[in-house]
């Protein structure tokens, strides 16, 4: 046993397999204990906040003595949503559609463009000759603008004695003024961002990471356990055992998987649906190749001479199955299992997204983040974090698998070894 | 030394088939593996049943153990009809009929200790309860019955001895249960001609010891020659002759068994490849 | 003396295993082999006669090593050959390699003649296929082996047609030395016979200059081959003719080995077998001195001190044994056993008829082949 584990090891497909899969793990063990948050904190009341070294605006703010007037707040607010080729198209826009005359509106003018904007733009006015994709990115653009002018500019004041608010005339916010970063008491370190709900991506992944793998082993040990054991005795008793179960496991295999995985996630009451749940289901609907796959290795090892010779010393058949069948079928069952894990949480993955997922608010799944991140379309919010890295850590998980199970391939047949 | 014919007719029958038939699937894909075969063994005989690849020896082989079921026809077990219905039947009758396989590599589980096969053997034969020290004696003279040393063997794992003593080790097994009947598969064939000589005089001691009916399945006819008393020729199924060694394979009757004969290269005769049959 | 077709002198060769440790599995051998003659090479599995058939071809590839020595065949010297020029212009040509288990190479997608077409090719790519045709019909005709094989998928063949099909593709170059290591092992005993003959045949009608038969079957060698060379932990330990080594055999090892044939004919029951105790050294370590001193029965002290010289006795006979030749007949008379011990009047009488016999079968085979291939 030793000596096989050795020998994985000197393989280098298993080995890098091994390291990555050890990298994701113990990063997913680690992390969440140095993180700040807890998995589903709200860290920010933005969503999708970019990734980035964040400060609370109250430090900034409210930094010693001193306080700030924000000057022309409306229009570095307008300049921000405001680029010089949103200006252009407003200008075309305007123009061309409706009427305006040319030469009087210009990009520097933006106050009087914005004016214009307003005076003459009907989100449900269709132009003629203008495609809808054109029409509802004006629409969307209109929304932003008026989301950046609609807000009221800051002014910076403060409680005098009587308690009443005053205005901070004394104190200005110029671009000359310094705060020390290290100073900052409330500085937040988002690698990742947040997603939709304002949650730290990183310490959401790396603990959907976590789940993700204990549905992995929770539903491969299902489906392992049950395809091993009716392996194992539809193979070695044969007859009408081997016949019956058989059926029931073609029966599983012709009914397509993913669909029975559906029909029975669908028909499950949606608060039940926890992780260990939706866990077994894929388990229960995945072990019928593990199935047929031990039950042709033990047919072959039923008709060895150290079978028959057990039988002839007298023994039960559980014990034969026990210790003359099944410790020769442990290395390929082992090598089953890491498939199994794998191949569960793609499932998994793939039944959030289809919102046939673990319906949970306390626990993340990778699934459930992929369908976070559709639903409130990160893609189209230009929020890559939201979902790059958790088809990276999805990739990770299931390429490390792999690799480990081909490297123990050629462990175990030693045909398939290289050289 | 081979026994007389007189001698053997005058010993008990250990074990009597009577139209042994085995047919493997149904329908299109009926195959009898061995049909209507009769045959006697007695005691202390030493029989060997020949023939080649596909013809049914070791079907035969099986079914007199007991590991595949009869289709038709009884086996006498010392002159009563056998009975292994129950797995309890089945253990008592596994006490007087044991077997040695052909491939020492694939008949030892890898994943246990020697010690555990030899003590598998001590318990069927009731001895689960002796005391430790006892049983490692019964082990230690088994051992050294096939000139092997216990300490040296004990916590050692199967693949760790040579085909060789593998094969010795089998036989140690079988001098810890003393059977009636033991059933050798080519038990030779994949052992280096120099262990062979070594293996076989184990097997004819031990049959001197305990009288035991040692059946060689074997293809090799040289060996049959060598060790038997009576030998059986079979083809596709069914005993063509069968007789005394002298007899069958001296002055052999069957065309099939004159065949295999010619077939064979010899030493001391010039070995006609003219013969050839056909394609 | 004829024409020596193959010539080794000390080869050493090694295989390297997965922990960089060397096993020197064939540790200075050296023969030669006349045209028409062939050599039988016996020894228990693990004396490293298959690893001397591997090193003969001259294409090492890891885990087997070349360390020294020579391989000469036909007056050209192989050894030290780049391995593709080996493939190109050895393989085929001049040996060709049948294994134990050649029978399962061929591709059962293809069609027999496919393979022919292949090896020709190999070395020569301006034949066109009409002519490979008809040559391996021409070379399948004075086989014995039916035409329709050549359009023929390997599955659709018997284990020995397969085996005889091999041989026949393999030698279809006619090279000068056939190197067979247990070529009618896997196959039952009529099947082992057509092999043979079909060997035979080769070496009679010159297709094939010499040979070299490896098997553990000793009377398998006796009937095939001239000479016998007996291995024993990668090293020689004694050659001679079949009938000397089967007969006479000298050193104690091959003693012990031909002790252990068993034939089914008259007389040979009551012969005690022998047996050889223990097991061969391991070849990563070879003792000094004798390699075979720790299961020898004449062993002295000073067996173990330095390495053996061989001993050249008789009619061109070897031996690696520290006692001489006298003393070890000696010995083994006394002893009686094995064998030798039961040369009955029939084989006495047949040594001297040997040569008649092998003419009439000569024209008997001959005659069987005809008739095959009219079928």
């Amino acid at each position: 046993m030793f000596r096989q584990v050795k020998q994985a090891f000197s393989t280098p497909k298993f080995l890098i397999g091994f390291i990555i899969f050890t990298s994701v793990f113990l990063l997913a063990i680690i992390y969440p204990l140095i993180s700040p948050f807890t998995p589903l904190q709200l860290v920010s009341r933005q969503s999708f906040t970019a990734p980035g070294r964040y400060v609370n605006i109250q430090d900034v703010v409210e930094n010693r003595d001193r306080r700030y007037f924000l000057l022309n707040v409306e229009e570095n607010r307008v300049a921000d949503v405001l680029s010089v080729e949103d200006s252009l198209r407003m200008i075309d826009f305007l123009e061309t559609h409706l009427d305006f005359p040319p030469g009087v509106l210009s990009v520097e003018d933006e106050p009087a463009l914005i004016a214009a904007w307003n005076a003459n733009y009907d989100p449900n006015q269709r132009i003629q000759g203008m495609t809808l994709a054109a029409h509802n990115e004006n629409v969307r653009f209109n929304e932003r603008l008026q989301v950046a002018i609609s807000e009221e500019g800051v002014i910076l004041a403060y409680f005098n004695e009587d308690g009443e608010l005053v205005q901070d005339t004394a104190n200005m916010f110029e671009s000359r003024d310094f705060v020390n970063v290290n100073s900052i008491v409330n500085l937040v370190h988002l690698p990742l961002g947040t997603d939709n709900f304002g949650r730290d991506v990183l310490t959401q992944l790396l603990s959907a990471v976590m789940t993700s793998l204990r549905l992995g082993l929770i539903a491969g040990a299902v489906a392992t356990t049950i395809g091993l054991s009716f392996g194992l005795i539809s193979g070695y008793t044969g007859g009408f055992v081997d016949d019956a179960i058989l059926f029931i496991t073609n029966l599983f295999t012709v009914i397509p998987g993913f669909v029975l995985l559906i029909l029975i996630s669908n028909a499950m009451d949606p608060g039940a649906r926890s992780v260990n749940t939706v866990a077994i289901v894929i388990g229960f609907t995945a072990w019928p190749w593990t199935c047929r796959s031990v039950r042709s290795q033990v047919l072959s090892l039923r008709n060895r001479d150290h079978v028959n010779l057990s039988k002839l010393s007298g023994h039960s058949m559980p014990r034969i199955i026990l210790n003359d069948i099944l410790p020769y079928v442990a290395s390929y069952v082992v090598m089953a299992l890491i498939l199994q894990i794998s191949t569960a949480i793609l499932a998994e993955a793939q039944l959030s997204m289809l919102g046939l997922g673990p319906s949970t608010t306390d626990v993340a799944t990778l699934g459930l983040m992929m369908n976070w991140a559709q639903m409130f379309s990160a893609w189209q919010a230009g929020a890559w974090w939201a979902f790059v890295p958790i088809i990276l850590a999805i990739a990770a998980i299931a390429f490390s698998m792999n690799l480990m199970n081909t490297g123990l391939d050629q462990v175990f047949n030693p045909q398939l070894r290289e050289g | 030394m081979p026994m007389s014919l007189q001698e053997l007719q005058n010993k008990p029958s250990v074990l009597r088939g009577d139209k042994v038939t085995k047919i493997f699937g149904y329908g299109v894909n009926k195959n009898t593996a061995v049909n209507e075969v009769n045959f006697n063994f007695r005691e202390s005989e030493v029989v060997s049943i020949v023939g080649e690849s596909g013809s049914g020896k070791t079907t035969l082989a099986k079914m007199v153990l007991g590991l595949i079921g009869v289709t038709q026809g009884d086996i006498y077990f010392r002159d009563a009809v056998r009975d292994i219905s129950s797995h309890k039947k089945k253990k008592e009758y596994w006490k007087g009929i044991q077997a040695v396989f052909q491939d020492p590599f694939s008949s030892f589980n890898m994943f246990n200790r020697i010690d555990t096969l030899l003590l598998d053997c001590i318990n069927l034969m009731g001895g689960k309860k002796l005391p430790k020290e006892e049983k490692v004696r019964l082990m230690t003279d088994a051992c050294s019955f096939v000139n092997l040393k216990y300490e040296e063997l004990t916590n050692k794992y199967p693949f760790e001895l040579s085909g060789g003593q593998m094969q010795r080790l089998m036989i140690a097994r079988i001098f810890l249960l003393k059977p009636k009947i033991l059933i050798a598969d080519e038990p030779t064939s994949m052992v280096d001609a120099c262990s062979r000589a070594t293996i076989l005089d184990m097997l004819l001691k031990l049959r001197d010891e305990v009288n035991m009916t040692i059946i060689f399945i074997t293809h090799d006819i040289g060996l049959a020659y060598y060790v038997s008393d009576t030998v059986y020729i079979m083809e596709h199924g069914q005993f063509v002759e069968s007789g005394t060694a002298e007899d069958v394979i001296l002055n052999p009757q069957a065309e099939y068994t004159k065949r295999l004969i010619s077939d064979v290269p010899k030493i001391h005769e010039e070995w006609d490849l003219s013969t050839v049959a056909g394609l | 003396m004829g024409k020596i077709m193959l010539e080794v002198k000390d080869l050493k060769t090694k295989y390297v295993t997965r922990f960089k440790e060397n096993v020197y599995a064939v540790d200075g051998v050296s023969l030669e082999i006349e045209e028409g003659k062939s050599l039988g090479v016996a020894g228990e599995s693990g004396c490293g006669k298959s690893t001397l058939a591997l090193s003969l071809m001259g294409y090492y590839f890891a885990p087997l090593h070349y360390i020294s020595g020579e391989i000469i065949i036909d007056g050209k010297n192989i050894s030290g050959m780049k391995p593709d020029d080996v493939r190109k212009n050895i393989l085929g040509t001049e040996v060709a390699y049948i294994p134990q288990a050649a029978m399962n190479a061929l591709n059962p997608t293809q069609k027999v003649i496919r393979f022919i077409e292949d090896v020709i090719h190999a070395h020569d790519k301006s034949v066109s296929k009409k002519d490979i045709f008809d040559m391996a019909r021409k070379r399948f005709e004075i086989l014995g082996l039916p035409q329709e094989v050549l359009n023929r998928y390997s599955v659709e063949l018997s284990g020995g047609m397969k085996q005889r099909t091999v041989i026949a593709i393999s030698t279809i170059l006619s090279p000068k030395v056939l190197i067979a290591d247990e070529p009618s092992s896997a196959l039952d005993v009529t099947s082992q016979k057509m092999v043979i003959k079909m060997m035979r045949d080769l070496m009679e009608k010159g297709y094939i200059k010499s040979m070299i038969f490896i098997t553990h079957e000793l009377p398998l060698l006796y009937n095939v081959t001239d000479h016998i060379m007996v291995m024993y932990a990668g090293q020689i330990v004694e050659r001679g003719t079949a009938r000397e080594m089967v007969f006479d055999p000298v050193h104690p090892y091959s003693k012990g080995l031909m002790g252990s044939i068993i034939v089914p004919e008259e007389g040979t029951r009551d012969v005690k077998l022998e047996a050889i105790p223990g097991t061969p050294p391991n070849l990563k370590k070879p003792p000094a001195g004798c390699r075979f001193a720790a299961r020898c029965k004449y062993v002295i002290p000073t067996c173990s001190l330095g390495e053996r010289s061989r001993r050249v006795f008789d009619d061109n006979r070897m031996h690696l044994c520290i006692h001489s030749v006298d003393f070890l007949r000696e010995t083994y008379a006394k002893e009686g056993t094995g064998i030798a011990a039961i040369k009955s009047q029939k084989s006495e009488n047949l040594k001297e008829n040997k040569k008649t016999s092998e003419k009439t079968q000569e024209n008997a085979s001959n005659k069987s082949s005809e008739n095959e291939s009219e079928v």
